[in-house]
């Protein structure tokens, strides 16, 4: 196996102690307390995760958001400046490569966001599609600028002692550069815990200052296993857990966040003809009624037969219910359809509940 | 981390207690309960049954990975902690109290021999 990559956070997780694995090629932190007291202090208060191994690729120039429309999953020319929205990345037969954000920041100026484990697939698909008459250019600052993800309920509170008043007009799904030790920082009202919250872009220069300072401020810092769990409690999907290319957004449950009424978008063919037919399976939420926890890879039974199988599953410490996801036959996906996974030795009974399993309270 | 002097140790991260000429108690270590992280479920058989040394008496799961329990003696199970069905997190509050596992009437004694004392395990997690 090769070397592992390191963000430029990494020896700071490690002069802290926290626990480090491998993460789709990365050395990242775990955990720093218990996953249990990290899911609290980010239910609760705020908690602060290094997400620099995500990607982040700037597409600019005149026909830049033509360009990003035709390969994301809608029409990013229609979208303010200063604004995200979140969709999914497909291939022409409208498998999905990845779910990503994107931001407009200017009039031919655009941010796309891939996963860790994406960066390479994102970045070549892009580069196939994107014209070769110089009115696009992409360039990938993933190396150039690190990424903070801040998150909860006194997220906006606490960094506010870090970034000021500037803070206040960045409303949810919104991002602006706010100036934080002189340096101009992209700072994203958005996330992915189901928190109210911030992911920041400072240079790989000055985020470990940033760090010391959110530290300073209360900010908790906290490891993937708890964003795992986080992410799971509000129905946010893993990219390679829940969905894949062998997978299409109507399948996974995100009907929602497509546009596929489009001439130049690439899987729009694929798509529409997916939308006419329907899916055969789709993604749904369940919750364990018996004893024991789902995980990734066990099968979804009928209680005889295999239907299907766990794309996530885990305990819930906020809700203090066993929870999951995992595709079964539409047949089986109304609310309340009784399912049965298989634990190891065991058949354990389950229901299909309503996602997400945790919201936020409206502040 | 602790590690009691009047337990006996397994490499699987096993410790058993003697309580009689015939009957030991057995849990994992803190060692093994803080690798896990937060317990969620344990499972454990019920008394009567037959376990062999090496082989596996039950399951152990945190948010992050089910392990498999590997009893250190054979026996026969006298009592399992009823306790860890609803409150799995004895495990890491109290690995060598609350925290324990399973009751066994030991088939031979001279099977004790062949384990680890707190010193001998101490050094084995060093290696580690």
């Amino acid at each position: 196996m090769s070397e592992l990559l390191t963000t430029p956070l990494h020896r700071t997780h490690v002069s802290m102690r926290a626990r480090m694995v491998p993460f789709s090629g990365w050395d990242m932190p775990v955990q720093y307390a218990t996953i249990l007291e990290e899911v609290d202090t980010v239910r609760q208060r705020a908690g602060m995760f290094d997400v620099s191994h995500m990607g982040r690729l700037f597409v600019s120039g005149t026909g830049a958001g033509k360009f990003v429309s035709r390969v994301f999953s809608s029409d990013v020319t229609k979208l303010r400046r200063g604004r995200a929205k979140y969709g999914v990345t497909c291939n022409e037969e409208g498998g999905i490569i990845d779910d990503n954000i994107v931001y407009r920041l200017g009039e031919d100026r655009y941010l796309y966001v891939p996963n860790a484990g994406n960066r390479e697939a994102v970045s070549s698909w892009l580069h196939r599609w994107a014209p070769s008459d110089g009115s696009v250019e992409i360039d990938d600052a993933s190396d150039r600028l690190a990424m903070i993800a801040i998150q909860g309920p006194s997220a906006r509170e606490l960094f506010a002692k870090v970034a000021g008043d500037a803070l206040e007009k960045i409303r949810p799904f919104r991002i602006a550069p706010v100036d934080i030790d002189g340096e101009a920082v992209l700072v994203a009202r958005t996330g992915y815990t189901g928190e109210d919250g911030y992911e920041i872009m400072p240079s790989v220069e000055t985020v470990v200052s940033i760090w010391n300072s959110l530290l300073k401020c209360g900010i908790a810092p906290c490891g993937l296993a708890s964003r795992d769990l986080l992410r799971l409690e509000a129905a946010f999907l893993l990219h390679g857990n829940d969905m894949d290319t062998s997978v299409n957004p109507y399948e996974a449950g995100l009907d929602k966040f497509i546009d596929v009424d489009r001439d130049d978008y690439i899987p729009g063919e694929a798509l529409r003809r997916i939308r006419d037919e329907g899916a055969d399976r789709k993604l749904v939420g369940f919750e364990m009624v018996g004893r024991g926890i789902a995980r990734h890879g066990y099968d979804i039974t009928d209680g005889t037969n295999k239907i299907g199988e766990v794309t996530s599953g885990s305990v819930s410490f906020t809700l203090d219910k066993n929870i999951g996801l995992g595709y079964v036959p539409t047949d089986f996906s109304k609310l309340d359809t009784k399912l049965w996974i298989q634990i190891r030795r065991r058949s354990v009974e389950a229901v299909v509940r309503p996602l997400p399993f945790y919201s936020r309270r409206a502040s | 981390m602790n590690y009691p002097d009047d337990l006996k140790y397994t490499k699987e991260h096993e410790w058993l207690r003697v309580e009689s000429e015939t009957t030991v108690v057995v849990g994992i270590t803190e060692y093994a309960a803080d690798e896990l992280g937060d317990v969620v479920f344990v499972e454990l058989p019920d008394a009567g049954t037959e376990v062999s040394a090496m082989g596996v008496f039950g399951e152990i799961e945190s948010v992050k990975a089910v392990s498999e329990l590997y009893s250190p003696i054979s026996g026969k199970v006298v009592e399992r902690n009823e306790e860890l069905d609803d409150t799995p997190e004895l495990v890491n509050d109290s690995a060598y109290g609350e925290g324990w596992m399973i009751r066994v009437e030991l088939s031979d004694t001279s099977q004790l021999d062949g384990l680890m004392s707190a010193a001998d395990y101490q050094e084995f997690l060093g290696t580690l």
